[in-house]
């Protein structure tokens, strides 16, 4: 029974990074750039619940609501201001970009919003769901937190396939000097990209801090690098593969501090990211990189 | 338009640049204004902003307090006290250049600093130079590397062995599960010790799990095997921060109430912001200083600290308090004056500084006294939450 709990906070904790790696893996697939930013929208998106319930006892679902516009309209703006003059740039460039931002959105948060932690409320009260005679307890955000990961994918995989913007997203991540000569916004299509990214991004910090409470500047920064593990997990680029990254990284991670130690747990997770590399270098569905000639 | 952008950018970057070199001139203005010799100058290090800044603040404004009362009664041998609090951003080397900055300001005494990885790296300074520093919270029994150098806290290895007698001491149970931070010397400094102590004293550790500075989301599984071993009681040597998350998932999630005890980084506990205190309810902790103790000192000290910064005050702020009349205390034995130089100052109070012995905050009803290697010996409250406040046990 032990081991089924293990599995359930696993999944539940890996739902959580699945959902902020589809942002990061998104990005990269269609803009070619790692958007280290992105923990610290999940940050900022959490703020915004906060705020909203707290200080304007809104409710938990419109405030989410308020949340996925803002960091939508927040993602888009990021990209228009720090990435976009940096196009043609080396990828270098970018990617100190990123880390600036990033430091950028931490700092803001710690002057509007103070340094010291604040205690989030889930946004889905319920009790405990008590299986098996009270032995297996499964919260209900566990549950809630590893549909809205599922369905998430799902609609994302859909919307790629089925929609003219998600194939204008597909084309630029396959060539994007032949998908503008095609007639298809290369500008318009990123910031679409950036902008589904960042609303997943706070639903992704609203589930992180339902499941787990605490609320301060530095919130989004270690899920964020976990999540970016767990994209380069899947194949950096592929949305089934960010699914499979983060689902593996948090069951390796729970299963590890369980089962081996509970101090080396994220050591245990980096040498499995390790052993994963050096067999398959794309990572579990990534695919393999042609070189131009 | 991004032309105009830039050029927005430029003039905003500028203008913070002027800002912050005003804020620094008027900061040595003010401190030029009196002249050297007259006045007492206390400096002061400390995390005002960043991921600390709790603690940081909390010592700013508890030496405040002291400073203000002192000044109001006469200061030091007659001579007022100039203080200032410098930001290290709970950063070794911020520190170092937050000392240098205050030596050149002209510091006679050191109060800090709070943290204590920075403090491993000042303290050297401090013994070098011969500065009399005192630090209200470093508590890790490293920082005492020299014979100028206090602490007003208790050592690491001093709460774990308490906690342990403790808990054995009132039968507060058997069976004990342990869930600390492998990442922190502080963490680590407390659980070693209980362990040790707690084996000496026939309690049983069913459970000893960690976890790290990167994955402290996520306890399930530390608890997990607390249940599974069959705790009755919990002890967390840790900041309060994680502790929220243990007593929301223990309690809300898993249905798994032992009896949580902390150490000194529980308090705080009841001040995150929207937290839900009633999970903390029953919550016990070592702490030499509970708010609401009827000791008069105490009540005045709330009062004043609450009229002036809003907050209830924690142990940091009570520490900083004692730290400051530790500093008055051990200046009027020595009877230094402000125009000797920090070393005659240092050599002249390190030598009374045994002899001294202060009621403060901290206290409790024998005092604070300091052996002539810097420990402060003091005893520690044990409080239990109750309706969300901080109750004595005793």
């Amino acid at each position: 029974m032990s081991f089924l709990s293990y599995l359930i906070n696993g999944l539940s904790l890996g739902s959580i990074y699945a959902i902020i790696a589809l942002g990061y893996t998104m990005v990269y697939g269609i803009a070619k750039m790692l958007n280290f930013a992105h923990g610290d929208v999940i940050m900022i998106g959490c703020y915004v619940v906060f705020t909203m319930t707290n200080s304007f006892h809104l409710d938990p679902l419109a405030s989410l609501g308020i949340a996925i516009v803002f960091c939508t309209v927040l993602g888009v703006c990021i990209e228009k201001i720090a990435y976009r003059p940096l196009r043609g740039a080396n990828a270098l460039a970018v990617l100190i970009t990123a880390i600036g931002v990033s430091y950028f959105l931490q700092n803001l948060a710690l002057i509007v919003f103070g340094s010291d932690t604040k205690s989030f409320t889930s946004i889905i009260e319920a009790e405990p769901l008590v299986l098996a005679g009270g032995k297996l307890k499964i919260p209900v955000i566990t549950i809630v937190t590893v549909l809205s990961c599922v369905v998430i994918m799902a609609a994302l995989m859909l919307f790629i396939n089925k929609s003219k913007a998600g194939q204008a997203m597909l084309a630029v991540s396959e060539d994007r000097d032949a998908a503008q000569l095609m007639g298809v916004n290369v500008n318009n299509t990123i910031s679409l990209t950036f902008a589904i990214g960042s609303g997943l991004a706070a639903i992704a910090g609203v589930l992180l801090c339902s499941a787990y409470p605490t609320l301060s500047p530095y919130t989004g920064a270690m899920p964020g690098i976990k999540a970016f593990t767990a994209a380069v997990f899947g194949g950096i680029g592929s949305i089934p593969g960010a699914f499979i990254g983060g689902i593996l990284l948090g069951v390796i991670e729970i299963m590890g501090r369980a089962y081996i130690s509970s101090q080396l747990s994220d050591a245990i997770v980096f040498a499995v990211l390790i052993i994963v590399l050096l067999v398959k270098p794309t990572g579990i569905l990534g695919r393999p990189i042609q070189e131009k000639v | 338009m991004k032309k105009l952008l830039s050029v927005m950018m430029v003039m905003a970057f500028a203008l913070s640049m002027l800002a912050g070199c005003g804020g620094g001139a008027t900061e040595s203005t003010g401190a030029g204004s009196a002249d050297a010799g007259s006045v007492f100058r206390i400096g002061a290090i400390g995390p005002a902003t960043g991921a600390a800044a709790i603690y940081g603040s909390a010592v700013k404004n508890g030496a405040q307090i002291a400073i203000d009362e002192i000044n109001e009664n006469g200061g030091i041998n007659g001579a007022q006290i100039e203080y200032n609090f410098q930001d290290d951003v709970h950063d070794a080397e911020k520190s170092k250049n937050a000392y240098n900055t205050l030596k050149d300001w002209g510091m006679q005494m050191l109060l800090g600093t709070v943290t204590t990885t920075p403090c491993l790296s000042v303290a050297p300074l401090a013994v070098q130079d011969n500065t009399f520093m005192i630090t209200p919270s470093a508590s890790s029994p490293d920082v005492l590397v020299g014979p100028n150098v206090f602490q007003v806290c208790f050592t690491d290895p001093n709460q774990g062995s308490k906690s342990a007698e403790y808990i054995a001491e009132n039968k507060l149970a058997t069976k004990i599960g342990i869930i600390y931070n492998s990442a922190d010397v502080y963490s680590t400094g407390i659980k070693d010790k209980f362990v040790e102590e707690a084996k000496a004293k026939g309690l049983e550790i069913v459970s000893d799990e960690a976890f790290t500075e990167d994955s402290k989301t996520d306890f399930t599984t530390q608890l997990k095997a607390a249940q599974d071993g069959g705790a009755e009681l919990v002890f967390l040597p840790i900041y309060y921060q994680e502790a929220s998350i243990i007593l929301k998932q223990a309690k809300k999630d898993m249905g798994y109430s032992p009896i949580f005890f902390g150490v000194d980084g529980m308090d705080g506990i009841l001040t995150v912001e929207n937290f839900d205190t009633s999970l903390a309810e029953g919550v016990m902790l070592l702490t030499p200083f509970a708010a609401d103790s009827d000791d008069e000192a105490v009540q005045s000290f709330v009062q004043k600290y609450q009229e002036q910064y809003g907050d209830v005050p924690n142990q940091f702020a009570a520490d900083a308090y004692d730290g400051i009349y530790a500093i008055k205390e051990a200046a009027e034995k020595a009877g230094v004056t402000p125009d000797m130089s920090a070393q005659e100052i240092c050599d002249a109070m390190v030598a009374v500084m045994p002899e001294i012995n202060i009621k403060g905050l901290t206290g409790g009803d024998e005092g604070l006294q300091w052996s002539d290697t810097g420990e402060v010996n003091k005893q520690p409250k044990a409080v239990v939450i109750k309706d969300g406040k901080y109750e004595s046990m005793e």
